[in-house]
C-alpha cells in the first residue's frame, strides 16, 4: 500500500505490490495458542496463601497461550495489514484525518499524568486539575461559549449530554412539551440517533438548491413544540451555512436552542466562534479538530460548550479554581448546580486532553487559524482540479471538505468501485454514500496537514481511475487488487454470522 | 506553530488554481461581524517549551508510585507487559479511523474480533460488542437493551446499590429522557441481593448488580439467574476482568449481559480515562446490541477476511430508529486489553487473579488486628477479590492526608463519599503490585497515624 506515483503513469492496469504477503492469512491468537506457552513470569506469592472461596472458582478462563515473541509478532504482522494517516493520504470526509503529532503520544504518557488515579485526593492531582482547568477555559474561548464539560467521550456522546442538557433547561423553565428535534437531512447519522436516545423526536428538514438547510422549512417548522435545532456548520457538504444568522434568530424566536455538531470545527478554529453566531451548545471532537488520534475507531474526546443560559445544567464535576487571599491558584471539583449527572465515570478521557493541550498551546490562536485556512485551501484546490472530472453538486466555495459524485456516465462505475481502485493508487478513499442527499457522494476532507505534491498525486490518481472506467471498466470494477484481501462478503458476514473464534489451543 | 507543510510558493500556486489572492478570501461565506475573531489564548510554543511546560505540569501530580497507592474502586494499578504499548505505539493501529474499508483495516479488524472472541470466553457469554467507552456507559447501554426487549412493558431496573455508584449515576443519566423507574435498593451498602430479588415482577426489564461489587465481595448468586428469568427480566452483571482469570464468569451462573472496564487489561489509570467498556451478551440479543461488531467472512478470491457487520443496528444507518448513537467507541484500549491478555494467557491471568487475592487477604488480616479498625465489618466473612472496606478509628480523609503526607502512601478510596452510613470507612485495594513489603508499609502506616 505505496504510494506510488509509478502506478498512475505505469501500463500495467493491476500495479505490482511489494508488500503483498504470500499467504494473506494470518493464524489467530487461538489458532497459534498451545497448552503451556507462557508469555509473562511473575513474582512468587511472598505472603501466606488464603482459602479460596471454592464455591466461586473458575477451573479455566480459556485464553490463548503465547510466547511474548509470538504475541509481537502477530500484533505486528496485523499492523502491516491496517492503514493509518502515518501510511497514506486518508482523504475521509467529516473525520479530519490530520497528522497525530508524536510529542503529544510522549506527552500523555508521561508517568505523572499515565499513572495518576482519578479519585485521588484534589491536593495530589493539582497538575491534572490545572491542564483541565486551562483546557475548559480554552476551548470556551475557540468556540464562544461561557462553560465547558470535558466529559463525554465521544462526539456522540457530546450530542447526547448537549441533548440532555436542552431537555433539562426546557422542564426547569415549564416547558417539557418541547419534545421535537429539527435536524436538517444533510446531517451525521449520530444527530438523530441521539435525539432518539435523549427521548426527542427528530424532524428531517430538507435542502435548498446551494445546499443551505431550507430556510422556508425551518420557520414553517418552528412553533412552541420545538426544543431546538441540531446544526453541522459548515455542513457536511463542506458548505458554510448562507443562512446560519437567519436560522438562529428563527429557532430562538419559537423558544428553541441551537446545537451545533462540532465535527466540523477544523474549518472554524480561529475563523468565527459558533458561540458568536448564537449557538447554544456545541461538542468539540478533540480527536478531529485537536488532532488527538483516532485510533481505528477510538477513543476520542467529545467536550460539550454552552451558553450562559445551559452552564448550570453541565455534567459535573467540572473544574473550578480558588484564589485565596495570596492569589494561589487552588484547582477544585465543583458539581453544576442542575447539572444533569455524570456521563461517563471519572473526567472523561483524561489522556486526550493531555494532548488536545499540548496541541493548543503548540499553535495559539494564529495557529488554529492558520490551520482551518490551509484545510479550506487545500480542499477548495482539490474540487477545483476535480471537478471536471467528477461532477460537484453544489460547486461554490467549500470549507475544509466537499461532496464530487463518483458515478461515471455510461461505465456502471460507482463511487464504492472508485474508492476501492483508489486503494491501489495507495490512497485511503474519501467518505462515501454519505451525506445521504448526494447520490453516489465522495466527501473529501483533505486537512491542513497535507502537502500540494500529495494532493497533486491524488488528483492524477482520481483522473487516472476516471479514464480507466472509460477503457476498462471491469478492472475498476474488480479492484482492489494490491491488498492483503480483496472485496470482502458483507452479505455472508451478517447472515453467516461468525462473531467469535471456535479455534481450540493445540495441546502441549 | 503548526504541522503545516505548505511552502510560500507552493500557497501562492494553490491559491492561483482556486482564483483568490489570499487565503481569507477563501472565506466569503462567513458572516463578517464574527469573522477572525482574536483568540484569548497563550502564544505558540515550539515543542521544546511545551514538553518543559507539561512535565512541570505532570510534576505538580503526586502518588504516581503504584506500589504505594492503595486506590481501587473502578481504577486499578495492574501490571502492563510491555509488549502492550509496543502494540498501541504502531501508527497503522492508531492513526487509523474506523475499519468501514476492510480491505487495508484487516489489522485491527482481525484485532477486534480476537478481542470478541476474548471477551466472550472470559465472561462465558456469546457476543461481544468492539468495546464501548468505560465500564458505566457500557452498563447504561445494557439498561437501554433490556428496557428495548421490555417492548415497554417492563420499565423497571432494579439496581443493586454495591454497584460502583458512578456506574449507577451514569445509568440514571442515560434514562432522563426514557420512560423507566429505577428502583435502586435501599443504599445501605450491604446490598441484600433477597430484597432486590423481592421486587422482581412484571414491570421489570433487569436485575443488576456488580460481582465482586464495588466493596470487592462476591455476590451469593446462586438462584438469582432462575429468579430474574422466572420473572421474564434479565440479569445485567457488572465484573473484573481480572477476577474471571480464577473466579466463576456472568454467564456460568446465569448472566444475560455482563459488563466490565477494562482499564485493568493493559490500561494505565490515566486519571480516569481513556478506558474500555466491556459488553458481552447472549447470541439472543445480537441484533439490540449497541456498537461495532466484527464478524468474519471470506473475499472473493475465498481467503478469510474480517469486516463490521450488522451495520443495520448502527446510526450512520438507521439514524433515529439505530440501537444506539455510538460511532466513536475506544479501539485502541481494546486493541490493549487483546495484546495484555495474549501475554499474559490463560495460566498469567489465573495467577494475577491468585496474586490479588492472597495479597488482598494478607493485608485485610493484618489491618483486621490492628487496633480499632475493623475488616468488612458489614460483611463479616463474605469472600473478597482484591478490595476490601476498613472501619477506621479517624475519619478516612484525615487517615488519608496523613499518610500521604507523613509516609508517601495513597491510601483507600473514602466511602463516606457516596455512602453517608459509611463515614470512616475505606475501601482499600490490593494487587499483584504490592508485595509483602508494601503491604506491611502501609500496615505499619496505619498503625501510627492512629495510635
Amino acid at each position: 500500500m505505496k504510494n506510488s506515483g509509478e502506478m498512475t503513469t505505469g501500463a500495467s492496469p493491476m500495479p505490482a505490490d511489494r508488500f503483498r504477503p504470500k499467504d494473506p492469512t494470518i493464524p489467530t491468537l487461538y489458532q497459534q495458542s498451545v497448552e503451556g506457552r507462557r508469555g509473562i513470569d511473575l513474582p512468587d506469592l511472598d505472603v501466606p496463601e488464603a482459602a479460596l472461596p471454592a464455591d466461586e472458582l473458575n477451573p479455566d478462563c480459556d485464553l490463548p497461550e503465547l510466547s511474548q515473541l509470538d504475541v509481537a509478532r502477530h500484533f505486528l504482522a496485523l499492523s502491516q495489514r491496517n492503514f493509518g494517516i502515518d501510511t497514506g493520504f486518508y482523504p475521509l470526509g467529516s473525520c479530519t484525518m490530520k497528522y497525530n503529532p508524536k510529542v503529544n503520544e510522549q506527552i500523555a504518557r508521561l508517568p505523572g499524568f499515565a499513572e495518576t488515579h482519578p479519585l485521588q485526593d484534589s491536593e495530589s492531582v493539582q497538575g491534572n486539575l490545572e491542564l483541565m482547568f486551562s483546557l475548559q477555559q480554552w476551548l470556551a474561548e475557540i468556540g464562544g461559549f461561557a462553560g465547558v464539560s470535558l466529559q463525554p467521550a465521544a462526539g456522540a456522546h457530546g450530542e447526547f449530554t448537549g441533548l440532555l442538557m436542552m431537555r433539562a433547561y426546557h422542564r426547569d423553565r415549564g416547558e417539557p412539551d418541547r419534545t421535537r428535534i429539527l435536524i436538517p437531512d444533510s446531517a451525521h447519522g449520530t444527530n438523530p440517533a441521539s435525539t432518539t436516545m435523549a427521548g426527542f423526536t427528530a424532524v428531517e428538514l430538507p435542502s435548498d438548491a446551494r445546499g443551505n438547510v431550507d430556510l422556508d422549512a425551518v420557520r414553517a417548522a418552528c412553533d412552541g413544540s420545538v426544543a431546538g435545532i441540531m446544526m453541522t456548520n459548515p455542513n457536511t457538504l463542506g458548505l458554510f451555512e448562507e443562512h446560519i444568522g437567519e436560522v438562529v434568530r428563527l429557532v430562538h424566536g419559537c423558544g428553541g436552542l441551537v446545537y451545533g455538531d462540532g465535527a466540523n470545527l477544523n474549518a472554524l478554529a480561529g475563523i468565527a466562534r459558533p458561540g458568536d453566531l448564537g449557538f447554544d451548545v456545541m461538542h468539540f471532537n478533540l480527536h478531529k479538530t485537536f488532532a488527538t488520534p483516532h485510533g481505528g475507531g477510538g477513543p476520542g474526546a467529545g467536550p460539550v460548550g454552552v451558553s450562559a443560559r445551559l452552564t448550570d445544567f453541565l455534567p459535573g464535576p467540572v473544574i473550578d479554581v480558588d484564589r485565596g487571599a495570596t492569589g494561589d491558584a487552588r484547582y477544585v471539583l465543583a458539581s453544576p448546580k442542575k447539572s444533569i449527572g455524570r456521563v461517563s465515570t471519572f473526567f472523561g478521557n483524561f489522556g486526550m486532553f493531555v494532548r488536545a493541550y499540548a496541541y493548543i498551546r503548540r499553535h495559539g490562536g494564529a495557529g488554529l487559524r492558520a490551520n482551518s485556512e490551509h484545510a479550506v485551501l487545500n480542499a477548495n484546490y482539490l474540487r477545483i482540479r476535480l471537478r471536471d472530472t467528477f461532477r460537484v453538486p453544489f460547486d461554490r466555495m467549500n470549507m475544509h471538505e466537499f461532496v464530487c459524485q463518483g458515478a461515471i456516465e455510461d461505465t456502471g462505475i460507482r463511487a464504492l468501485d472508485i474508492s476501492k481502485r483508489l486503494l491501489d493508487y495507495g490512497f485511503h478513499p474519501p467518505t462515501n454514500y454519505f451525506p445521504l442527499i448526494v447520490p453516489e457522494a465522495l466527501m473529501i476532507e483533505p486537512t491542513e496537514t497535507e502537502s500540494k505534491p500529495t494532493l497533486d498525486a491524488f488528483v492524477e490518481a482520481m483522473k487516472a481511475i476516471a479514464a480507466e472506467a472509460q477503457s476498462d471498466p471491469a478492472l475498476v470494477k474488480g479492484a482492489p487488487y494490491s491488498t492483503p484481501v480483496r472485496r470482502l462478503d458483507e452479505v455472508k458476514a451478517a447472515r453467516a454470522l461468525v462473531l467469535s473464534d471456535r479455534a481450540k489451543a493445540a495441546p502441549g | 506553530m503548526t504541522y503545516v507543510p505548505h511552502t510560500e510558493r507552493e500557497r501562492a500556486e494553490m491559491l492561483a488554481v482556486i482564483g483568490v489572492e489570499r487565503t481569507d478570501g477563501l472565506f466569503g461565506d462567513v458572516p463578517e461581524h464574527v469573522r477572525f475573531p482574536k483568540l484569548k489564548l497563550p502564544p505558540p510554543a515550539s515543542e521544546i517549551e511545551i514538553e518543559r511546560e507539561m512535565q512541570a505540569l505532570a510534576d505538580r501530580n503526586s502518588g504516581t508510585d503504584p506500589s504505594a497507592s492503595f486506590l481501587g474502586a473502578g481504577a486499578y494499578h495492574h501490571y502492563r507487559p510491555a509488549t502492550v504499548d509496543y502494540v498501541l505505539q504502531r501508527g497503522e493501529f492508531y492513526t487509523a479511523y474506523t475499519p468501514y474499508q476492510p480491505e487495508v483495516s484487516q489489522g485491527v479488524l482481525q484485532a477486534m474480533f480476537e478481542y470478541q472472541s476474548m471477551m466472550c470466553r472470559l465472561t462465558a457469554l456469546e457476543v461481544s460488542n468492539a468495546s464501548h467507552y468505560d465500564g458505566a456507559t457500557a452498563l447504561a447501554e445494557a439498561v437501554l437493551l433490556a428496557l428495548n426487549v421490555g417492548q415497554e412493558k417492563r420499565t423497571k431496573i432494579l439496581l443493586s446499590p454495591a454497584v460502583h455508584p458512578q456506574y449507577r449515576a451514569v445509568v440514571r443519566t442515560y434514562l432522563r429522557g426514557i420512560h423507566a423507574a429505577v428502583v435502586a435498593g435501599d443504599e445501605d451498602g450491604s446490598a441484600d441481593l433477597d430484597q432486590l430479588k423481592s421486587q422482581l415482577d412484571q414491570s421489570t426489564a433487569a436485575l443488576v448488580i456488580q460481582s465482586p461489587n464495588f466493596f470487592g465481595q462476591f455476590e451469593a448468586v446462586e438462584g438469582l439467574s432462575a429468579a430474574v428469568h422466572a420473572a421474564g427480566a434479565l440479569l445485567i452483571v457488572v465484573t473484573d476482568p481480572i477476577a474471571l482469570g480464577r473466579f466463576r464468569a456472568p454467564g456460568a451462573y446465569g448472566a444475560d449481559v455482563a459488563v466490565a472496564d477494562g482499564q485493568c487489561l493493559g490500561i494505565p489509570p490515566s486519571f480516569g480515562g481513556p478506558h474500555l467498556g466491556i459488553f458481552t451478551a447472549r447470541m439472543a440479543h445480537v441484533r439490540r446490541l449497541s456498537g461495532h461488531l466484527v464478524g468474519e467472512t471470506v473475499d472473493l478470491e475465498g481467503r478469510r477476511g474480517y469486516v463490521l457487520t450488522l451495520a443495520t443496528r448502527e446510526q450512520h444507518i438507521r439514524r433515529a430508529k439505530a440501537t444506539s448513537n455510538i460511532c466513536t467507541n475506544s479501539t485502541v484500549c481494546a486493541l490493549a486489553a487483546t495484546a495484555y491478555l495474549a501475554t499474559v494467557g490463560k495460566t498469567g491471568l489465573r495467577q494475577i487473579a491468585e496474586l490479588c487475592f492472597h495479597n488482598s487477604h494478607y493485608a485485610a488480616a493484618a489491618i483486621a488486628g490492628l487496633d480499632g479498625f475493623q475488616v468488612n465489618p458489614q460483611a463479616p466473612g463474605k469472600p473478597f477479590f482484591k478490595e476490601f472496606v476498613v472501619r477506621l478509628p479517624r475519619p478516612a480523609a484525615e487517615v488519608n492526608r496523613r499518610l500521604c503526607q507523613e509516609f508517601g502512601i495513597i491510601g483507600g478510596y473514602d466511602l463516606g463519599r457516596d455512602y453517608p452510613h459509611l463515614q470512616h470507612h475505606m475501601l482499600i485495594a490490593v494487587t499483584e503490585l504490592h508485595n509483602r513489603a508494601a503491604i506491611d508499609r502501609l500496615v505499619a502506616a496505619l498503625g501510627q497515624i492512629t495510635k
